[in-house]
């Protein structure tokens, strides 16, 4: 467990291993064999931040460029699947969902049901999210939620290298079309990564660190936020529970249940906008399933409803931070 | 008089700090060599930090919750003699001259390599020069971290090497049939590759069948066995244990299951249940652990036993146990046969080279000769 890796080589490498392992895995996107042979570059660029890089030649015929059109390819993606395929598509920035939604929430959401079961559709579609990079509005946005609230679709965030690889690689064997979101901000974050495969189970939260004083639950970027914070509060003596979902649909409701019983004060952290956001929804579990464990109203920290800002200072003010994490816990402790 | 300075101990290679748990000697008690003074905790286990001198507990320098880097000032021993003035002068000294290593050095010492052996990679880390080399064999579902507490120790005197095998740790975890035989093939494959011509053998639970297989096929090349809380010295073992080590795939399965290793449960830290988890994720993993043990158990009951040959297998053999083991009892370390050192240490449970690591580590080296 020695090496240490990216977020975006934890991709790359779980790309690289299914591929390896099932020849029915291929890549498709914007870029993603672009740059190849052209002047002064040997590899293809990879996708727009680089994260396929390296598996163009690898795997030949099985890296595909596509046009920018999103409605057109995660289309073919979708069709792909359900015909046998296991095609992991990336749409570059999840804020560009909107021209695609038909093809993933009545299509490939839809399939195994209106089919009487009869139809898979693999399809992995990796995008980014996330506010934190200067890129504005339209590329800023989380939209986690938009995706957990539609059953046929799997959801998958990721906080860690180490969670990237092994979610990706269950997210390519999952027979349910998977909307695999990650964080734009966690791609150069290093972490330990095992060189074997491995496959994390969907529905599995993971408890990031322990403490009976008060329940933090969270995902994706957040989860680190909550941790400072967390580690914060422990050197006041106050131990928090910290919860990273992993995945918001299946959503292993046993875990933070039992958290939210034994602590009976918890924070849900979301960076996304707060209205039926992932934060409401946990919110709302809480209060329905551990109602008379809670021993303070549960606390939301998330986003205000507006758009992401470009002005920096406001962008920075956007993002949940730390210090409003652990305000959040000395209210629910109050 | 000579002041003494304990510092933050380095327990293994992955070790940059530890917390200070909590005192066990108080200022101004007597302490001897061997006397745990403070409890430790990494990211991997909890343990005591003992005194290698003789005198008198004067300063407990570090606060409890403290995490502090690897040979930061704990405590200083010396005795009642000395004046706390000159004690004060040389913790001011100390301190002041104090720098921790960080990871960003890059000195971070000896590292494990791999190597491809017979078509299978091995991960394997040798400490140590010279003399008859020993060889370290961890048990069913360890790796060669499980020798943390020993491995070093042990090298002080001799070239010591600890691997993975099949279907453990970082090495391949394809399986033909999982047995004691393939695996023990395996340690001989490594031994020759590396070029270990005799070698003392120490395994720790299946480890130890696995050195007696070595042992039984190999007879002019093993120097030496110690086997600790070893497998294949009688009838029983926890099946319950087995099955649900093999089988359990997450936190809250296996936690339980890892306590039953230790005689005291709270050494089981989060972060030793979460590197179990992250191995039994590994491709491969789980079905290397089921040929293996469906080859070597049967429920309750082990396979093989080389209890009546044990005096044949090697010119000479040391069997330790911690009493308190709830994976396989501690009788078998009785009524063995011929002239084999035996030692039973109380308190200990199954993973006794970790719980007693210092009292394992003289016996060993006691046995080997240093």
């Amino acid at each position: 467990m020695a090496r240490k890796i990216t977020f975006s080589q934890a991709i790359n490498e779980a790309l690289s291993q299914e591929m390896a392992r099932d020849e029915t895995v291929i890549v498709m996107g914007e870029d993603n064999a672009g740059g190849a042979g052209s002047p002064g570059e040997q590899d293809a660029w990879g996708g727009v931040l680089g994260v396929t890089k390296g598996l163009f030649h690898k795997y030949p015929g099985r890296v595909l460029d596509t046009p920018l059109s999103e409605g057109g390819y995660i289309g073919a993606a979708v069709g792909a699947a359900a015909c046998g395929m296991r095609p992991v598509a990336e749409l570059m920035f999840i804020d560009f969902m909107g021209v695609c939604f038909d093809q993933i929430f009545n299509q490939a959401a839809k399939f195994r049901y209106m089919f009487g079961g009869k139809a898979v559709t693999p399809v992995v579609i990796r995008a980014m999210q996330g506010a934190g990079l200067r890129a504005a509005a339209q590329h800023s946005q989380m939209l986690t939620s938009l995706f957990t609230h539609i059953p046929g679709l799997k959801v998958v965030c990721p906080s860690t290298p180490y969670d990237a690889k092994g979610l990706l690689i269950q997210a390519i064997r999952d027979n349910d079309p998977v909307i695999f979101c990650e964080h734009k901000l966690l791609y150069s974050r290093e972490g330990d990564v095992p060189e074997e495969s491995y496959a994390i189970p969907f529905g599995e939260a993971n408890v990031v660190r322990d403490g009976d004083d008060a329940t933090i639950i969270t995902y994706g970027r957040m989860v680190h936020y909550a941790t400072e914070a967390a580690e914060k509060l422990a050197k006041d003596g106050i131990q928090v529970e910290v919860i990273d979902l992993r995945t918001t649909s299946p959503l292993d409701e046993e875990t933070i249940l039992e958290s939210a019983n034994r602590t009976g004060r918890v924070v849900v952290v979301d960076e996304a906008n707060p209205r039926c956001s992932i934060a409401t929804d946990i919110s709302a579990l809480i209060a329905q399933r551990a109602f008379h464990s809670l021993k303070a109203p549960i606390e939301m920290v998330t986003a205000p409803h507006t758009p992401a800002p470009f002005a920096g200072v406001l962008e920075d003010m956007y993002i949940p931070s730390a210090a409003q994490i652990a305000d959040a816990v000395m209210k629910v402790r109050a | 008089m000579p002041i003494h300075m304990i510092t933050m101990p380095k327990w293994g290679l992955s070790m940059e700090q530890g917390q200070v748990n909590g005192w066990l000697k108080a200022i101004g008690d007597k302490v001897v060599k061997g006397d745990e003074i403070l409890d430790v905790e990494t990211d991997k286990i909890s343990s005591g930090v003992e005194c290698a001198f003789e005198g008198i507990l004067r300063r407990q320098i570090a606060q409890e919750g403290d995490t502090l880097p690897i040979g930061a000032l704990l405590a200083v021993v010396a005795d009642a003699e000395t004046p706390d003035a000159q004690i004060d002068a040389e913790v001011e000294a100390f301190q002041r001259d104090f720098v921790p290593a960080t990871s960003a050095d890059g000195d971070s010492g000896p590292q494990p390599e791999k190597a491809q052996i017979g078509g299978r990679t091995v991960r394997y880390l040798k400490l140590g020069e010279g003399g008859t080399p020993a060889l370290l064999i961890h048990g069913f579902g360890g790796d060669l971290n499980n020798w943390l507490f020993n491995h070093a120790d042990l090298a002080a005197h001799r070239a010591v090497w600890a691997l993975d095998l099949p279907g453990h740790g970082e090495s391949g975890k394809t399986l033909d049939t999982g047995s004691a035989d393939e695996l023990a093939d395996s340690v001989i494959a490594f031994m020759d590759d590396r070029g270990i011509d005799k070698v003392h053998l120490i395994g720790h639970s299946m480890g130890a069948l696995i050195a007696m297989t070595v042992a039984a096929q190999a007879p002019g090349r093993v120097a030496s066995l110690a086997l600790i809380s070893g497998a294949g010295l009688g009838k029983e073992i926890n099946g319950d244990y087995i099955q649900g080590f093999t089988e359990g795939s997450n936190r809250n399965a296996l936690k339980p299951q890892l306590a039953k290793l230790f005689a005291d449960p709270s050494l089981v830290t989060r972060q030793l249940v979460e590197d179990i988890v992250k191995y039994k994720r590994l491709e491969g993993v789980p079905e290397a652990l089921r040929k293996i043990a469906a080859s070597a158990f049967d429920g309750n009951v082990q396979r093989a036993s080389y209890r009546d040959r044990l005096a044949e297998l090697a010119p000479r053999s040391l069997v330790i146990w911690g009493a308190g083991d709830q994976i396989i009892p501690a009788g078998h370390a009785q009524g063995l046969p011929g002239d084999i050192r035996v030692h039973v240490l109380d308190g200990n449970g199954h993973m006794v080279q970790m719980e007693a690591a210092s009292e394992v580590n003289r016996l060993l080296n006691d046995f080997l000769g240093s």
